[in-house]
């Protein structure tokens, strides 16, 4: 056993799993490359463990190999998970799947895809009960509609009786957290299970596990991207990255004292600070905007918002919130039903086609995945030199001068003209997103979400080089979101929606500092803080 | 990219023997002992040295019209298959650019032509036209074409739904720049392993025909067609007639195992993504 | 509850049938229409340049060519919803022959075969597409995709030539064309093996003879169906359960500790129902049209060889009622598809 296992709760016979010197390599076009390169685990009987990372980090594949299990791509090539005295790998398939489900259960990032569709969620509920002989059919359903019960599942008596089409996603994630619980297994492995969930409905199933945990307890290894949401449950928290280990310690001192810098860079964004500025020069103006999707699904209602020019407004809302109709309501996508918008004080035509050519260069947008929005087929230099030769007429040595000057605007080398997308990181990409939409020289950017599908700590970069870009240039953004962390570091101005309506805007400061409408109040609440307190006082606040 | 190495051996026997087919059908004046139609013998004289595979019921070199035939039957499944691909993928990626009724209608009539089995739809169409060479080919191609329609479009709709598809609709781009530059590059794998599953179906059909007497009319020598010439030999224990059939067989595994290959190779690199 | 289930299912198969009803509409205008496309004077066509005018017109009237297309069209469809396909021109003159008459009896020996074909290749390729996904890239997955490959390359005459040669040449193997190409040991092996296959009939003959004997007639032929139907059946299942085995679901139930037969029947099939309908669909399509070339070889008294001969006679009403009939069996096949869909998917039977 290697002398840095840090194992700060160890008292022998309480020991529940040991994973040693993990080590599993997956499968890329042919080739075996590792994956996890040598991760100890320990986690004793009702312990709860966060695992954190970023995407690629490997937090998935262990939580699974807890199970013994890997994925189809991937084996196990080096170590041994001891779950209860037994050693899960070295023993046949056959006997692992006498502990998968009955003793180590597992919930999953989304309850959509992980039910099956064809069964009614108590069929799924009890079925591990069934098969593992855990329980007599009557007793398992009885079970399952209690545990329902528990986790607070709207008419738990029902509710089983449901497809799972027929219920909502955080229901969803309630019944998986159920039938992970209907054989009283001694270690639930979570996968993320909060994060396809908008915030509001987070904290609720949030508290709903770590109640149930608690109740029987059970042992956790709750794996998630967020620290603020892992510190809410777990007693210890391991930060991995590129399948390795980076730190592991007790929650308080994991937030209070973190050793490594990677792990302080978990909360990057957090920690850009933006003094807030105020302009009276409005450069476009939504005016009383109602569209629809079909004839009949209303999305945005009576929207009147003013964006200043040269600044940040920032607009936030839940999804299905209409803020994203929104803004392909302004780029021209989904004409608005009545209402219309203002761009430099005259009216914009309502359709792309409708728009010359000048209008659709002073407006650009920029996706949330850039793995999308770059043409995989096309270079980097095509795809930021052909709004040049569209929009201003560049061609040959002249278009070829101005992307290696965009390359270099956004710090990137401009050898990276000859390369295609699929060679780039996630950064990268994003990065050449915003130099294609810089080559048309826009007045006005939105920005789609675009940092929510990146790291924390390449995100703050963007971020960064947003802000710079916007002194040197002085270009409008319109900043849609979800991430209030986001709006924080870089908004002049908030805009909240909610159902396609504006329920409040003004500075940032006044929105964030001092919100007016209760559904602001309860939005910022529900963001989880770095602190272990969050949730029980979110939860006192609620039920005063 | 991948080495040689990684190609399956199926893969490398189809490619050695659609070299080899294809060296028949464009020497074949060169590789022929006697003509195509030429009356050289008289009629069924065994295998020999004057005759490597013997005389047909008329009294021609049964290996010359093989390798004749190889010409003719590639070429018009050829010529077909580039026709039905040309139609298909042009309106399969115009349907999804223009979008709304044209799409709507397109697909619709695609729906109604595929609603036929394509052999009878073949038969019923060759009675009205009459069969020949060219009818054959056009034919077929039109058949054939609302499959590559169907395939064009579903890849290409996967394509619209990409932001880089909406992107460079926003930056106003015209249809021919929507089709050529954004959507054909990114679907042309899936394309190329279509074009040989469509060849061999092609292939498949026209050798279908001419052995139903109403595909490639004599004398023009076809694998399809000499197949029925000398069925009535089976009963005797010779295995003339399974020689142009296996020469149909042999070609279609051929092109069969490049084609899944490819089509393998390509879906592979998709789910890597 | 029970009762707005029925009404939204019957609500959907109905939206179905309708549907089905359209298609079929439209594929028999384009039937029609097809022949109508023929250049030149129809009757002229047909009878050739030969031809007196008098039989020309005499033919005219009796196609009602006369009329407006329209006009035709509608006493063709609603002649063919009766059953009446019209008048066959193979007997123009002193006899005529009513194309139904000549159709009768030739359908039921089609539907005879494809039915025999169906029952043997259906459940061979589901269950054989059922393994091969569950023990993918397996050595026997591997065998059986080159297999398949191989066998969906084969031309329809080309397995019936060879089966019939094999029969044929089955006690004098060794002494025949091809057993004395092949190294001695090899045709005779083979030679001994081809005597422990039964001596199946090279020519399907139907007559008065016994239910069975009639089966056992028609074997090669629907062995030669069967082969030729599997491999891409199979194939098409084995991709069809491998999409479904990649789902999240699959997942779950492996990690609930279900063994690998309870994911594949239990949670894999429940899914798979639909799409697999629609692949059985599509062969059995796909076997109609070989039932045509395997008919010909076979020298079997069905509607398929009977719409080569029209085909090559230019009988058009017979070729067209042929179509029509072909065209129709598929709608339905597709049609049962869509039903089997509708009631094995739980969105479409619960909305929300």
């Amino acid at each position: 056993m290697p002398s840095n296992a840090p194992s700060p709760h160890h008292t022998g016979d309480d020991r529940l799993l040991e994973i040693r010197d993990l080590k599993i390599e997956g499968q890329t076009d042919g080739i075996w490359q590792p994956i996890i390169h040598g991760i100890d685990l320990d986690l004793n009987r009702g312990e709860i463990l966060g695992l954190i990372g970023e995407s690629g980090a490997g937090k998935s594949t262990v939580g699974l190999a807890a199970m013994g299990y890997v994925k189809p791509g991937m084996r196990f090539t080096g170590g041994s998970v001891n779950f209860d005295g037994r050693d899960l790998l070295s023993m046949p398939d056959k006997d692992q799947r006498r502990y998968r489900g009955k003793r180590i259960a597992y919930v999953a990032q989304s309850g959509q895809a992980s039910f099956n569709p064809g069964y009614r969620l108590i069929e799924q509920t009890v079925e591990a009960a069934l098969v593992h002989s855990v329980l007599p059919r009557d007793q398992a359903i009885a079970r399952a509609i209690d545990l329902y019960g528990k986790l607070s599942l709207p008419e738990p008596e029902i509710i089983g009786f449901r497809y799972p089409h027929q219920v909502s996603g955080g229901q969803l994630q309630r019944a998986m957290t159920a039938m992970a619980m209907e054989c009283q297994p001694d270690l639930i492995v979570f996968d993320e299970p909060t994060t396809a969930l908008d915030v509001t409905t987070q904290v609720n199933v949030l508290a709903s596990i770590r109640d149930i945990v608690q109740e029987f307890n059970t042992a956790a290894i709750y794996i998630t991207h967020d620290l603020a949401v892992v510190a809410q449950l777990a007693d210890r928290i391991k930060v991995l990255r590129y399948g390795r280990e980076v730190e592991d310690a007790e929650t308080q001192r994991m937030l209070s004292d973190p050793q490594e810098d990677y792990t302080k860079s978990l909360w990057a964004v957090r920690n850009i600070t933006r003094t807030e500025r105020s302009s009276d020069d409005i450069q476009l103006s939504v005016k009383n905007v109602s569209a629809s999707y079909g004839k009949t699904v209303k999305v945005l209602k009576d929207i009147d918002i003013d964006i200043p020019k040269g600044r940040t407004v920032a607009v936030v809302g839940e999804s299905g919130s209409g803020k994203s109709t929104l803004a392909r309501s302004i780029i021209g996508l989904l004409p608005p039903d009545n209402g219309e918008v203002l761009f430099q004080g005259d009216a914009l035509p309502p359709s792309i086609g409708a728009r010359s050519k000048d209008l659709l260069r002073r407006i650009q947008l920029i996706y949330q995945s850039p793995d999308t929005a770059l043409n995989p087929r096309q270079s980097v230099g095509e795809a930021i030199g052909r709004p040049l030769e569209f929009y201003l007429g560049l061609k040959g040595r002249a278009r070829e001068a101005r992307v290696a000057e965009l390359l270099n605007l956004i710090e990137l080398d401009e050898s990276f003209a000859y390369r295609l997308p699929g060679e780039l990181s996630g950064g990268q990409k994003q990065r050449i997103c915003i130099a294609r939409a810089l080559a048309a020289n826009p007045d006005l950017i939105i920005c789609d979400e675009v940092t929510s599908a990146l790291d924390q700590i390449v995100q703050e970069e963007i971020l960064n080089l947003l802000i710079r870009l916007q002194e040197e240039l002085g270009i409008t953004y319109v900043f849609i979101t979800h991430d209030i962390a986001v709006v924080r570091a870089i908004a002049d101005e908030v805009i909240v929606m909610q159902m396609g309506k504006v329920v409040e805007k003004g500075s940032r400061s006044a929105v964030l500092d001092n919100p007016q409408s209760p559904y602001t109040q309860l939005l910022l609440s529900a963001v989880p803080k770095m602190d272990p307190g969050w949730l029980d006082q979110v939860l006192a606040e609620r039920s005063k | 990219m991948r080495t040689a190495a990684s190609v399956p051996v199926t893969a490398w026997i189809g490619f050695v023997v659609i070299a080899i087919y294809l060296f028949a059908a464009i020497f074949a004046p060169l590789l022929a002992p006697y003509g195509e139609a030429e009356l050289v013998g008289r009629p069924f004289q065994p295998w020999g040295d004057e005759f490597r595979l013997g005389t047909d019921q008329l009294g021609r070199d049964l290996l010359s019209r093989l390798i004749y035939g190889a010409r003719n039957t590639i070429g018009i499944a050829a010529l077909t298959t580039m026709l039905s691909f040309f139609i298909g993928v042009s309106l399969g990626l115009l349907a999804v650019v223009r979008g709304g009724l044209f799409d709507h209608i397109l697909s619709r009539a695609s729906d109604v032509l595929m609603s036929i089995p394509q052999l009878i739809f073949a038969l019923l169409l060759l009675s009205a036209f009459g069969a020949t060479a060219v009818n054959l080919i056009l034919i077929l191609a039109i058949i054939d074409s609302t499959r590559v329609f169907r395939l064009a479009r579903a890849t290409a709709i996967s394509v619209v739904a990409m932001d880089y598809y909406e992107a460079a609709r926003i930056r106003g781009e015209g249809v021919v720049w929507m089709m050529r530059r954004e959507i054909l590059p990114n679907i042309l794998p899936p394309l190329i392993a279509e074009v040989g599953l469509r060849f061999c179906f092609v292939f498949l059909a026209i050798s279908g025909l001419s052995f139903l007497g109403v595909g490639i009319q004599p004398p023009t020598a076809d694998w399809g067609s000499m197949v029925r010439e000398s069925a009535t030999l089976i009963s005797y224990g010779n295995i003339m007639p399974l020689l142009p059939a296996a020469a149909i067989a042999i070609l279609t595994i051929a092109v069969n195992f490049v084609a899944d290959w490819f089509l393998n190779q390509t879906s592979g690199l998709r789910d890597a993504k | 509850m029970r009762n707005s289930l029925i009404f939204s299912v019957a609500r959907l198969i109905a939206v179905r049938l309708i549907f089905g009803c359209l298609a079929l509409f439209l594929v028999s205008m384009l039937i029609f229409m097809a022949i109508e496309l023929l250049p030149g004077d129809f009757a002229e066509a047909v009878l050739g340049r030969s031809a007196t005018p008098e039989t020309v017109d005499a033919l005219r009237r009796q196609m009602g060519l006369d009329q407006p297309a329209i006009v035709r069209y509608f006493s063709w469809i609603g002649g063919a919803i009766q059953g009446d396909f019209g008048v066959s021109m193979s007997g123009f003159g002193s006899d005529t022959r009513q194309v139904a008459d000549m159709i009768g009896p030739r359908l039921f020996n089609t539907v005879f075969l494809a039915i025999m074909a169906a029952i043997c290749a259906v459940p061979v390729a589901l269950s054989m597409g059922v393994l091969t996904a569950l023990w993918r890239n397996s050595v026997f997955d591997r065998v059986a995709s080159v297999a398949t490959l191989i066998a969906i390359s084969l031309p329809e005459f080309f397995v019936a030539y060879l089966l019939s040669y094999f029969i044929i040449s089955k006690d004098m193997f060794a002494q025949s064309q091809m057993g004395l190409l092949l190294p001695d040991f090899v045709s005779q092996g083979f030679g001994w093996l081809l005597q422990l296959v039964p001596s199946f009939p090279t020519l399907a003959i139907i007559d008065d003879a016994p239910f069975w004997e009639q089966v056992w007639r028609l074997s090669l032929p629907a062995i030669t169906l069967t082969l030729v139907s599997v491999a891409h059946m199979m194939r098409m299942t084995r991709a069809v359960l491998i999409s479904l085995l990649s789902s999240p679901y699959i997942e779950m139930a492996r990690l609930k500790g279900l063994s690998p037969m309870r994911v594949i029947l239990h949670h894999a099939l429940r899914n798979a129902w639909a799409p697999i309908a629609t692949v059985v669909a599509f062969n059995l399509a796909y076997l109609i049209a070989g039932v045509v070339v395997v008919e010909v070889v076979f020298v079997y008294p069905g509607i398929g060889q009977l719409m080569v001969d029209a085909v090559k006679t230019r009988d058009i009403p017979v070729v067209q009622a042929c179509a029509l009939i072909f065209a129709a069996a598929y709608i339905v096949l597709n049609l049962i598809a869509d039903l089997v869909a509708i009631i094995s998917n739980p969105r479409l039977l619960y909305p929300r």
